[in-house]
Formats: structure tokens, sequence, C-alpha cells
């Protein structure tokens, strides 16, 4: 779905949001109540440039509009692979991106995350896995990488990983496998025919801060060792088996 | 005794007081990951993570040190969940500060969107350590360097504790070269590799805090200072930290304007010989950085 289409799905009255060099800023409402929203489109690799516009704009929303919900689009093919974006350390501007977020849920604001098209690794892991909750479109796409390329690296043959990904959430792409393992929170517009404005609406009202993932991919039997052994660690005992 | 070659399990009471480090969910627990026998690859006991809690400088600390040897470091679904777990127990016993060991690829792609998932869950554990009030500092200096999400997450530390022959970045070369070509990245121009993504690099840029030499005991050193000096501020994430960092990677993107090689951006610092940089011994060096090396500008600015 392109970014202007969703906009008007999601904020029905009407919003301020601008597109520059596929970044994503502006605001609109929901319910009344103002939000902030920053993204990018077109498939755009996170470079540091795009990487530091969005944490620049989280922390503009963090000093001029206190509390005020964010919304994250995302629509990413990952982060950019270039000496350039290596060699003036990445890392940092995607940790920078990540640390903002942080800092804006801790300050009390809710951020959202939304993968509608595209999400891939690198350019994911500090946008919508670092929000208080994400959520996806039905359609979208989101992986760390291609089964091709990750049967070069794996050693893996591509038929066998192929056929993995067939029932195991863990390697296969798509939102329904990252909602199994609590990577997120839940599917938009499935139980509501569509209606984008009022899942919003609804994800506002349900956000906490504290980081439940573990626990969802627990009870949607997606991820079921990763809560037993931080509980196991945390606590000191042994192991339970789900 | 030189850190680079040893192992997770050396290096644990090489950097803690000797003897002190007791071991959450030990290899005798046998929790390995459930997803690599599909793959016929090998398992782990430890998952290729070591998570704890012990003794620095008298101070109870908790700690964790990664396996390069195993996957390359790289963070599976158990893998993650321990580093987590370990983090929320220090929170849990109010630890006086947290030492991460960290050489890891990234996420394990034999377990991709688990690991994935991990990487972040870690990265938000570590700020919730930090946001009640605990030092976080970070080691990168094993042979397999730091790279992928955990790139990222040692830049989540309040410190970052490197040596001349740590490497710290997120895409390795061999991924660019893969993707982009030998033309922008040759992953076998070993001078060029470190240049970009080694130690003395990251000094000067400012992604590290802290250069030391490849040693057990400069690292230990190192990390009881930086824990020393973090104890006496604020280690949480504050608005004016990230503005002051924002404004060092702002101004890192406007000095680099045009520059594609990391002597030149070195030049750019003001360092007059740029070329004589990676034969610098670490002192000498050290001194040359001092004057050099980019800062962030907080508070009294």
């Amino acid at each position: 779905m392109d970014w202007q289409t969703l906009a008007t799905q999601l904020f029905p009255g009407g919003h301020a949001i601008v597109e520059r060099d596929n970044f994503l800023s502006g605001s609109a409402q929901v319910g009344g109540q103002p939000i902030d929203v920053i993204g990018t489109t077109g498939h755009v690799p996170i470079g540091i440039e795009i990487a530091l516009a969005q944490a620049t704009a989280i922390l503009n929303t963090v000093q001029q509009h206190p509390g005020r919900p964010i919304l994250i689009l995302v629509d990413t093919q990952g982060q950019r692979l270039r000496h350039r974006d290596e060699m003036l350390g990445i890392n940092s501007y995607m940790a920078h991106l990540g640390k903002c977020v942080d800092l804006a849920r801790r300050k009390g604001h809710a951020v959202i995350g939304l993968v509608y098209d595209q999400a891939l690794s690198g350019g994911f892991i500090t946008s919508g896995l670092i929000a208080s909750a994400c959520y996806a479109l039905p359609q979208a796409t989101i992986r760390v990488m291609g089964l091709p390329a990750m049967a070069r690296i794996t050693k893996v043959p591509e038929e066998r990983l192929t056929e993995l990904a067939r029932d195991n959430p863990v390697f296969a792409p798509g939102p329904e496998n990252y909602l199994r393992m609590g990577g997120l929170h839940g599917i938009w517009g499935e139980g509501t025919g569509g209606d984008l404005a009022r899942e919003l609406a609804r994800a506002l009202a349900e956000c906490t801060p504290d980081d439940r993932r573990m626990a969802l991919g627990l009870e949607r039997g997606g991820r079921l060792l990763a809560q037993p052994v931080a509980d196991a660690v945390r606590t000191g005992s042994d192991v339970r088996p789900a | 005794m030189s850190y680079l070659e040893l192992t997770a399990r050396q290096r644990i009471p090489a950097i803690f007081d000797a003897g002190s480090f007791e071991e959450f969910l030990p290899p005798s627990k046998r929790i390995a990951s459930p997803h690599l026998a599909q793959l016929d690859s090998p398992v782990s006991f430890d998952d290729g993570v070591v998570v704890g809690r012990g003794k620095l400088g008298g101070h109870t600390v908790f700690g964790a040190a990664q396996e390069g040897a195993f996957m390359g470091g790289a963070v599976g679904e158990v893998h993650g969940a321990k580093l987590a777990g370990m983090l929320r127990r220090a929170i849990d016993e109010r630890a006086y500060a947290v030492l991460l060991l960290l050489e890891s690829g990234g996420v394990r792609l034999h377990e991709a969107n688990a690991g994935l998932i991990a990487v972040s869950e870690v990265m938000r554990a570590m700020l919730d350590v930090r946001a009640a009030g605990i030092p976080v500092v970070a080691v990168v200096g094993g042979s397999n360097g730091c790279f992928g999400g955990m790139g990222i997450a040692a830049r989540c530390a309040n410190t970052v504790i490197m040596s001349e022959e740590g490497r710290l970045a997120m895409s390795g070369p061999e991924v660019i070269e893969t993707a982009s070509g030998v033309e922008e990245f040759d992953s076998r121009d070993r001078a060029l590799v470190w240049r970009t993504t080694g130690g003395k690099h990251r000094y000067l840029l400012g992604d590290c805090q802290v250069l030391v030499a490849d040693d057990t005991d400069a690292f230990r050193g190192a990390a009881l200072d930086a824990i020393a000096a973090l104890k006496s501020g604020e280690v949480g994430l504050t608005l004016e930290g990230l503005l002051a960092e924002q404004d060092l990677l702002a101004r890192r993107l406007r000095d680099a304007e045009g520059v594609n090689e990391p002597m030149e951006l070195w030049r750019r610092l003001g360092i007059p010989e740029p070329a004589s940089v990676p034969m610098l011994e670490a002192g000498a060096f050290l001194e040359l950085a001092q004057q050099h090396r980019a800062r962030l500008h907080t508070g009294e600015q």
C-alpha cells in the first residue's frame, strides 16, 4: 500500500504528513487528539541520514509536544549496505534512533510501529521493534533476509529452508509468523473489516510501556523457549518446559 | 594476557575478581537452541553465551560473555533470552553495574526471526537497566568483532571499551561486498576493513569512549574506571544526552561530506599525518587522539 492511501485510511479526517526523499513526517489526529507521525516509504534502505532524520523528528516531538503519541510507519528493504555508512558508524545512528524512541516511551509518549509494506532486519530493529507495540498490515513482508541469501550463509540448501519455512515461524517471512512469535502485537484490518483508524485508536488505548513480547510468543506458541529461559535466569531456577 | 583470542569462559575469570563469578543456567542444565537440530547444525549447551553475577573490584557486577567460536557469537532465541533474563535480574537485585563482553555477528540466521526479536529485547532490557540507575559497560575486543544487531546494542551501553584489534560496525565487509560489489568494499583488504571498523577509528569518531591495548588487565582496569566514573552521574537516557549525541552524529555527517576514505576523515579531525595512525603504539596514539577525537558536547556548552 502506498503511504498516501495508508494515511487516508488511518486518518479519515485528514493529515499533515509530508514526504521528503522517502522520509515521512508530520502530524494528524486520532479521536480528536493530535498524533505525530514519522516513517519511511519506497522500501528505502535505512542509511545514516534517514536514521538521523527519524531520530531528530522524535526528539522534536519530545521537546515540543510532551506526551503526544507517535506512530512510526515502516517500509524499508533494511539497513543500507554501503562502505561509507559503515565507516561513519551506521550502528551508532541506528542505536541513536532506538534510544530516542526509548526516551520518548519513558517520558510517557505512546509509540506505535506499523509495518505497512516491507520490514527487514536492521532497518526494523530500532524502529518498529523498539516501539511500545508494533503492528502490521496483512499483506506486509517482514524478514531478516531472503531465503536464497540465508541458504548461502547458513550453508543449508534453499529447498530445505523453503520446506521448513512452511510451518516454522522462525524462517518464514510474513506478519503471521512475527505475530506468533510475539514480535508483532497484532495484524490490522482483519477483525475490523479494514478500519485502520479504529485499529490505531485501539492500539493507542491498549499501549503499555513494558516489553511483553516473550510472553506473547509463548501464549501464541511461536516462541516457546524465550520466556521460560529468561525466567529461569532471572529467578535462578530451572527451565520449565512450556 | 591477550584478550583477543580467549574464549568467553576464559575471559570471565580474567576480567571479574578471581573465583567470584556465578553462572546462571550453566551448561550442565543443557538448555540449547531448539532450532538448530532441524538444520543439522551442532548445538551448544550454553547456546554461545555465559551469563551471571560476579564481583568486580569487590562490587556485585552482573555480566555476560558471548562465545565467538560458536556460530560467531550470533544471537538466537535462547542466547538472547539468557541475556535479557540476566539484565532483568540485574535490576531485581540492584546490581552495581552490568558488564557485557560482546563478540557477535548479530542475529543468528539459523533462527532468523526469533533472533531478530531477541536482539531488540536485549536492547530494550539494556535501556531498562540504565533507567534503573545501573551503569552498562560493553567491551569489544574479540576476534569476531561486534556486528549486526549487537553492533547496535553495544551503542546502547553507557560506555564502549575497545582494543585496537576490536571491530565494531553493523553489516560485515563480506555482506557489503556480496550485496554491492567488490569495488564498494573489498572484504579482503584487511587494512581497509580495519580503518573502517577498528578500535582506533571508532575511538577517533567517538563511537567508543575508551581504547586499551589488547590485554586482559587493561580491559579489566578500564571497566573498573568506566564504572567508577559512571556511578557519580546520570546513567539513564536523558533528553540532554541524546541531543548531544544527535549533535555529534550530525557534525560527523557534515564533516564527512564527500569523504569515502577513513584516513581523510582523520585528516579532517586535524590529525596531521593520518597515514601514520595505523602504525602508532597505543600510548602514542592516545596522546595524539586526545587532541583531535570527536566528543559529545554536553551540559556546559
